[in-house]
């Protein structure tokens, strides 16, 4: 029971490592950016929803109403403002501007919100369970999960039945061709960063509130992003979800193994998964 | 004459330290189809690009419906009406059929093609509407890609190299529905490999070689011998 537990529990973290994911996958799908601040983006958004809270006196959750549309406006200045100016042939600079952006984030954090763990409390939500089959279920983890395959299928059905999915699949096949449609790169490539950082933000808040954190959390969050992503497929949302799964049984059998081990067997199931199905679980399958 | 809807004065295009065009001039009159010919490399692909606003250019180069256009990016001008069906086809093959023709048409501009009309003019295009465009025959992938162009509405149209690679059958069946197009008051550019097809097609044309006009009349007057030799520079 002690292992189907783990299994269940398990899963239902996966949840949060797709939200850490789907944005990572989003821009990297639309623009071929690889956001290194993205981690550092997380933990922000965490504090943002921190800052919220005990300003306003509001439940974390609440926070979100204000945390996903701040970070919104964040991607999207972002992009325009700085990383629109570094995509081009070469892979090299994005990588370098957000390597720095992360450095700046995690010592901006430390300076404001020195260098304490932190957590939000969300009450009574946070140890509410149900009993099922034997197995005792947290109502959070659960909402979490559930919150995540909404935002996952969203994303999915924006990208394939809405006209701004349509412009993010044409930018991504040819940009120069999509500009001709009248669609301009650079605005496309804002909304594509407002809607990954509004996911973030949804995954900070919800990190905040599982966990404690603190300013220099980023780059691990950043490598569970990269591994569900790879496990999963570029370029494939469900995937990511299934690669976030992956990740989150492979670290709860991990830790039911021995408590040291969690991260550990996250990591060498991603190696193994990397070494059978170099593509991922679910590849794209057109292109 | 009416005032030009396109008028290009000492258009220079630059690649790099490559220049392709040299002081180039051209107009196109309202509702008039002309005809770029020239050899592989005299600049007509440049031409469209530049247009077409893929290559920025000096403002006052190019002048469309009496306005500077030749320094905004090529979403700002096509926004203003001028479409291009690029060599290549060159659909978005994430994209299937249908929706590679809705993008063209996401502008929102009014006129009298839309999705039905397209279908209209290449009924095949209906049937498959729903499939990848990867997975048509080159000549359909033209059909879309035309499509696509004309779901912007435009004012004017830039065809370049539209039979470039395609069976005659399938050209003639493309060019059969050239006219239909054009009868609708819409200006149109064409570049052409085929100087008989080139000729029959438009009011007037002009040959390019080496980035610069070598020769400039109406289709119907020029002589074989003056194009030969304009297209060869002999």
């Amino acid at each position: 029971m002690d292992w189907l537990n783990a299994i269940v529990q398990g899963t239902l973290l996966g949840g949060l490592y797709a939200l850490f994911a789907a944005g990572l996958s989003l821009i990297f799908g639309v623009m071929r950016l690889v956001n290194i601040a993205h981690g550092d983006l997380i933990v922000l958004a965490a504090y943002l929803g921190l800052t919220v809270t005990s300003a306003l006196g509001i439940h974390p959750l609440a926070s979100l109403l204000l945390v996903v549309p701040a970070m919104a406006l964040i991607g999207y200045g972002l992009q325009r403002g700085i990383l629109n100016r570094t995509l081009g042939g070469d892979l090299l600079p994005p990588l370098l501007v957000t390597f720095g952006l992360s450095v700046i984030l995690q010592n901006g954090l430390l300076e404001i919100y020195s260098a304490d763990p932190q957590k939000m409390n969300a009450g009574l939500l946070e140890t509410a369970s149900v009993l099922v089959g034997g197995i005792s279920l947290g109502i959070l983890p659960l909402a979490m999960f559930a919150i995540a395959v909404a935002v996952i299928a969203g994303l999915q059905w924006m990208f394939y039945h809405t006209a701004l999915g349509r412009a993010f699949r044409a930018t991504s096949d040819n940009q120069a061709i999509a500009q001709l449609m009248g669609l301009n790169r650079a605005h496309v490539f804002g909304l594509a960063m407002a809607l990954s950082l509004a996911v973030t933000g949804i995954a900070g808040v919800f990190l905040g509130i599982r966990t404690s954190f603190d300013p220099s959390m980023g780059g691990a969050r950043l490598i569970f992003g990269f591994e569900a992503v790879i496990i999963g497929g570029l370029g494939n949302l469900w995937g990511t979800l299934a690669g976030g799964v992956v990740l989150g049984i492979a670290q709860a059998i991990g830790a039911q193994i021995n408590p040291g081990w969690q991260l550990l067997a996250g990591h060498i199931a991603f190696l193994v998964l990397l070494a059978v199905r170099p593509k991922g679980l679910f590849p794209r399958m057109d292109g | 004459m009416p005032d030009p809807i396109l008028a290009i004065a000492g258009l220079d295009a630059h690649y790099g330290d490559f220049q392709a065009l040299y002081g180039l001039d051209l107009t196109v009159a309202p509702g008039e189809v002309i005809a770029i010919i020239g050899a592989n490399g005299a600049g007509k692909t440049t031409l469209m690009r530049s247009i077409s606003g893929l290559l920025r250019n000096q403002a006052e180069a190019i002048r469309y419906q009496g306005e500077p256009i030749g320094h905004l990016r090529a979403d700002q001008i096509a926004a203003r009406g001028i479409a291009l069906v690029p060599e290549g086809r060159q659909l978005f093959p994430s994209l299937s059929v249908e929706e590679n023709l809705i993008i063209g048409g996401q502008l929102g501009r009014r006129g009298p093609w839309s999705l039905e009309a397209i279908y209209a003019l290449f009924p095949i295009l209906e049937e498959r509407r729903a499939v990848p465009s990867t997975a048509l025959s080159g000549g359909q992938q033209q059909m879309v890609a035309i499509g696509r162009a004309l779901m912007a509405n435009p004012d004017l149209l830039l065809l370049d190299e539209i039979s470039l690679g395609l069976a005659p059958v399938i050209i003639k069946t493309i060019y059969d529905a050239l006219p239909g197009i054009v009868s609708s008051g819409m200006s149109a550019m064409l570049v052409e490999q085929d100087i008989g097809k080139a000729l029959s097609m438009s009011q007037r044309v002009y040959c390019l070689q080496e980035g610069r006009v070598s020769l400039q009349g109406r289709s119907d007057q020029l002589s074989r011998a003056e194009i030969g030799r304009a297209y060869f520079g002999v």
